[in-house]
């Protein structure tokens, strides 16, 4: 955490709510978001035991089991999250943009043009915390290799027709949640622990009742106080008032509610008491819907809070890349692609984390522009600086032929840019990209020289409006304000042999017992 | 037989010993559990923690007698999955679980026989436990060619001065003469890895069995136990072997695999670790010396006890202690700023509070060191006070400092 964000969480409690950590919305947001409550089994990997989901927030459909370990109704189950989900991801691919982009082919040299779909929006999926983005990765690995009744060869256990498809669906969404300011898949926790600082710590912060006890305490309450009751307040049943955000209920949930509901349950269905066991089956969905329905208000309340900051600026641009990945893996499974590895070859892994590194630059870049306290991180740093023009004073470089505008210009700051003379800057927030160098700084009178470089146009007398006039508010980065491309990565089929040499054909990277356990 | 001072019968109890038997009460010792470790493991200068664990008192049940209860429990399906699985595991003479053995500690093939220890299971009886389990061990090192498996044998261990129990959930001694730990956890090894918190605390709870058990088998051979992990006696003290075997479900299945764990680098830390907890005497020194943590204490007595002993609390504390929730309160009582995260502290440099902290970042960053103030303060202030400032810039000068 860095200095400023501890400072806001001292001021948080001292206040007894939080406190803002950024002046925009620095994700995405969409319109009609998909919010997707998970519930596990305790004490098996992967294995949902409810889910409540959907885009309405006053109809919310729960889908449950009455017996986790029971698998026809799991994947049952899994169908149906399939039949919610599918129509719902699949619907953004129809309407698309058509970008052409020049191509220049390898072995002639010649150019020609090529036009690419791109989706007009993607679909986003809301979770409550990181753990749920986890969970439906697991949902991911365990179903896209599932083989249906509609396969060649089915198996012994064929899951429905749809649950594999669903599968790749979730392992692209967690996959592309790994990637630095991507919203396709968000978790709510990360969302509001990005905007506000609370008065307690980030391990805390990761508990959706107790973070959003601390951004909206109830009335009469400080933050404090609405956190530790959403963490430990219990009913007379013992059971918790704010149950946990999932994918993981509450041991006292388990043992004192639902372990006996499922006793009842099956014990109706040993007795082939078919109205009995849809009776307790019921039960035990109004049961979990009375431990979902508290996180499923809580997520919509999180997402009137978000709604209510201003979009980011730099917002549209990296949604496009999230469109993207979004349109491409469209185009993955119309191509008839095999489900994605459980091992990326070496090159896809490389490319992967060299995205990953890239966006993360990218991030920091875009907010910090977009952000003042952002900014304000880079500045305390010693990293950026911004002030107040004092003076403008014209001055040539007169190496050349022509003698080009290089104009001296000085600003009233309290900031102390880590740099030597001659340290390159950039200016950010300046009608155009503009080069300039440090000159000189004296942290004594608070005034910082700098030379502008370029961005001025061609002729003696720089452009209007290219530097900046006294009185104006300037700010500069020692940081370049574009993410660098890295050098390129050969295709997965030239991996060299250091790197283990091209993968063996991709079937084969599937594991030849995926229903193991059934 | 007496389950309230165990220890090698016969022998007297240290004053220590006594000591921390009087702070415990009339309640059993509890032994040093996974969480235990997993606290030890966390924060290893917490002083408080350190007293009880050494003390061995129930800090789940002292937790919820100081009015902040642990928020830890396993869910019925959890542990009845857990059980399922370590059924299955051992069934049918532990043949499965010795071919994971053979392929992952890459043993020959064998035909070896395979015997049961019998071991005494009365858990009233932890002397006589650890008794059999040592002569279960001593009568297969006398016998070599064949797989002995002892089913939750009852490991004895010293943990400041006191006896710790321990009880792993298979120790296998093989035709070749070593002991191996297997620990038996239900997490998944999905795709050939696991969750590496769980498995680095697997691998801590069989570092602790593998230190108890060389303590056994040096005893067994009448020479000093070695002090260094990375070093193996020759002959039968130098049975057990640093490398345990942990078995979990394989993917999202129920079927058993392994894998080898090394654990002869959370040997050396827990070592250190124990090592230190044998100070606990001067831990003790603040507690008056008619302070205990028994039932008959009233709750004052017990918060007085509880908090004569310095704890050093961090958030980490939450997942791993018992106490996390009591130590929370008083840390936000005392306005420390160490409720607000590990790294904290060492960012506000010598700020320990978090009112001291916000009234130098609210103070005019041009002033010049107070009277008191050394440099590294005045250091601190500054930045902080630039914080402020920036932070306030950015927020339209709105939100903080209306006095500036």
């Amino acid at each position: 955490m860095s200095l400023l964000g501890t400072l806001a969480r001292m001021e948080a409690v001292r206040d007894g709510r939080a406190v803002p950590l950024a002046t925009v919305r620095h994700r995405h947001l969409a319109d009609r978001p998909m919010v997707l409550v998970p519930l596990a089994a305790a004490g098996e990997a992967g294995a949902p035991l409810a889910v409540m989901l959907g885009q309405d927030r006053e109809s919310p459909v729960l889908l449950s089991l009455p017996q986790p370990l029971d698998r026809d109704r799991r994947f049952a189950l899994l169908a149906d999250l399939a039949a919610e989900l599918l129509p719902w991801l699949e619907g953004y691919g129809d309407q698309v943009e058509l970008l052409t982009k020049e191509v220049k082919d390898p072995a002639t040299g010649e150019k020609t043009e090529q036009v690419r779909e791109l989706c007009t929006d993607a679909p986003q999926l809301l979770v409550p915390g990181p753990a749920a983005v986890e969970f439906l990765g697991l949902l991911g690995r365990s179903t896209r290799f599932r083989r249906t009744a509609e396969d060649p060869d089915p198996g012994p256990y064929p899951a429905p027709a749809r649950v594999p498809l669903l599968g790749r669906w979730l392992t692209q969404l967690r996959d592309r949640a790994q990637v630095p300011g991507s919203s396709l898949l968000l978790a709510m926790t990360d969302l509001l622990g990005r905007h506000w600082a609370t008065g307690q710590s980030r391990l805390e912060d990761q508990h959706l009742g107790a973070l959003l006890g601390w951004i909206a305490p109830p009335a009469g309450l400080t933050g404090a106080e609405a956190a530790l009751r959403a963490e430990t307040a219990r009913d007379d049943r013992g059971q918790l008032l704010c149950p946990p955000a999932g994918p993981t209920t509450d041991p006292r949930f388990d043992s004192g509610l639902l372990a006996p509901a499922i006793t009842r349950y099956d014990a109706a269905r040993q007795l082939g008491d078919a109205v009995a066991a849809q009776a307790r089956e019921a039960d035990i969905a109004a049961l979990l819907e009375t431990v979902l329905r508290p996180t499923w208000e809580r997520m919509w309340q999180g997402v009137d809070l978000l709604r209510a900051l201003p979009a980011a600026a730099h917002l549209p641009e990296r949604w496009e890349g999230d469109r993207w990945s979004y349109t491409s893996h469209r185009d993955r499974i119309a191509a008839g692609e095999p489900p994605q590895p459980v091992r990326d070859d070496a090159v896809t892994a490389a490319r992967k984390l060299a995205q990953r590194e890239r966006e993360q630059t990218r991030l920091d870049i875009q907010e910090a522009l977009d952000d003042p306290l952002a900014m304000a991180e880079h500045r305390l740093s010693g990293e950026a600086m911004a002030g107040v023009v004092v003076e403008v004073e014209p001055a040539y470089d007169t190496t050349g032929r022509t003698p080009k505008p290089r104009p001296l210009v000085t600003l009233r700051t309290d900031d102390r840019p880590h740099g030597d003379a001659g340290r390159e800057l950039y200016r950010a927030g300046g009608p155009a990209a503009q080069k300039a160098e440090l000159v000189s700084a004296d942290p004594a009178s608070g005034l910082v020289t700098v030379r502008l470089l370029n961005g001025m146009g061609r002729k003696k007398e720089p452009e209007p409006g290219s530097v900046p006039e006294p009185g104006e508010q300037v700010c500069f980065t020692l940081f370049e304000l574009t993410a660098r491309q890295s050098a390129p990565l050969p295709e997965p089929e030239d991996t060299p042999w250091t790197h283990g040499g091209p993968p063996a054909a991709r079937a084969g990277t599937v594991p030849a017992d995926p229903v193991e356990g059934a | 037989m007496n389950n309230v001072t165990p220890g090698p019968p016969g022998l007297t109890p240290s004053p220590l010993e006594r000591r921390l038997a009087g702070l415990r009460g009339d309640a059993p010792q509890r032994s040093l559990d996974a969480r235990a470790l997993a606290a030890l493991a966390a924060n290893p200068g917490c002083g408080r923690r350190a007293v009880l664990d050494a003390a061995g008192v129930d800090k789940a049940d002292l937790a919820t007698r100081l009015g902040n209860p642990a928020p830890f429990g396993q869910s019925p399906f959890a542990i009845s999955r857990g059980l399922g699985f370590e059924r299955k595991v051992k069934a049918d003479g532990c043949t499965v679980l010795l071919d994971l053995l053979r392929k992952e500690l890459r043993l020959p093939e064998d035909s070896a026989p395979v015997e049961f220890a019998e071991l005494v299971g009365d858990p009233k009886l932890p002397a006589g436990r650890v008794a059999s389990a040592r002569a279960a061990l001593a009568a297969a090192a006398a016998r070599p060619g064949v797989w002995t498996v002892l089913d939750q044998p009852l490991l004895r261990l010293e943990v400041a001065g006191s006896a710790a129990h321990l009880e792993p959930d298979l120790v296998v001694v093989r035709p070749d003469g070593r002991w191996t730990v297997v620990e038996i956890k239900s997490f998944p090894i999905l795709d050939g890895g696991a969750d590496a918190a769980k498995v680095g605390a697997a691998a801590r709870q069989a570092a602790v069995y593998v230190l108890a058990l060389r303590e056994t088998a040096a005893e067994l051979a009448g020479v000093e136990p070695s002090r260094d992990p990375y070093q193996e006696p020759g002959g039968l003290a130098g049975s057990p072997d640093s490398t345990a075997l942990l078995v979990c479900p394989k993917d999202f299945g129920n079927q058993p695999a392994a894998a080898a764990v090394d654990v002869r680098k959370p040997m050396a830390v827990t070592r250190r670790q124990l090592d230190r907890l044998t100070g606990v005497e001067q831990l003790l020194d603040p507690l008056p010396p008619d302070a205990g943590f028994g039932q008959d204490r009233s709750d004052g007595q017990l918060t007085a006890a509880v908090g004569a002993l310095a704890a050093v609390y961090s958030p980490d504390c939450l997942s791993a202690c018992e106490l996390g929730f009591h130590c929370r309160a008083e840390a936000r009582c005392a306005g420390s700023v160490e409720t607000l995260g590990r790294g904290v502290r060492g960012e506000l440099g010598s700020f320990a509070t978090i009112d001291r902290a916000l009234a130098a970042a609210a103070a005019p960053p041009q002033g010049a060191a107070a009277p008191g103030q050394d440099d590294g303060d005045a250091e601190s202030a500054l930045r902080l006070s630039r914080a402020a400032a920036l932070r306030a810039e950015a927020l339209g000068g709105a939100a903080l400092g209306g006095d500036r």
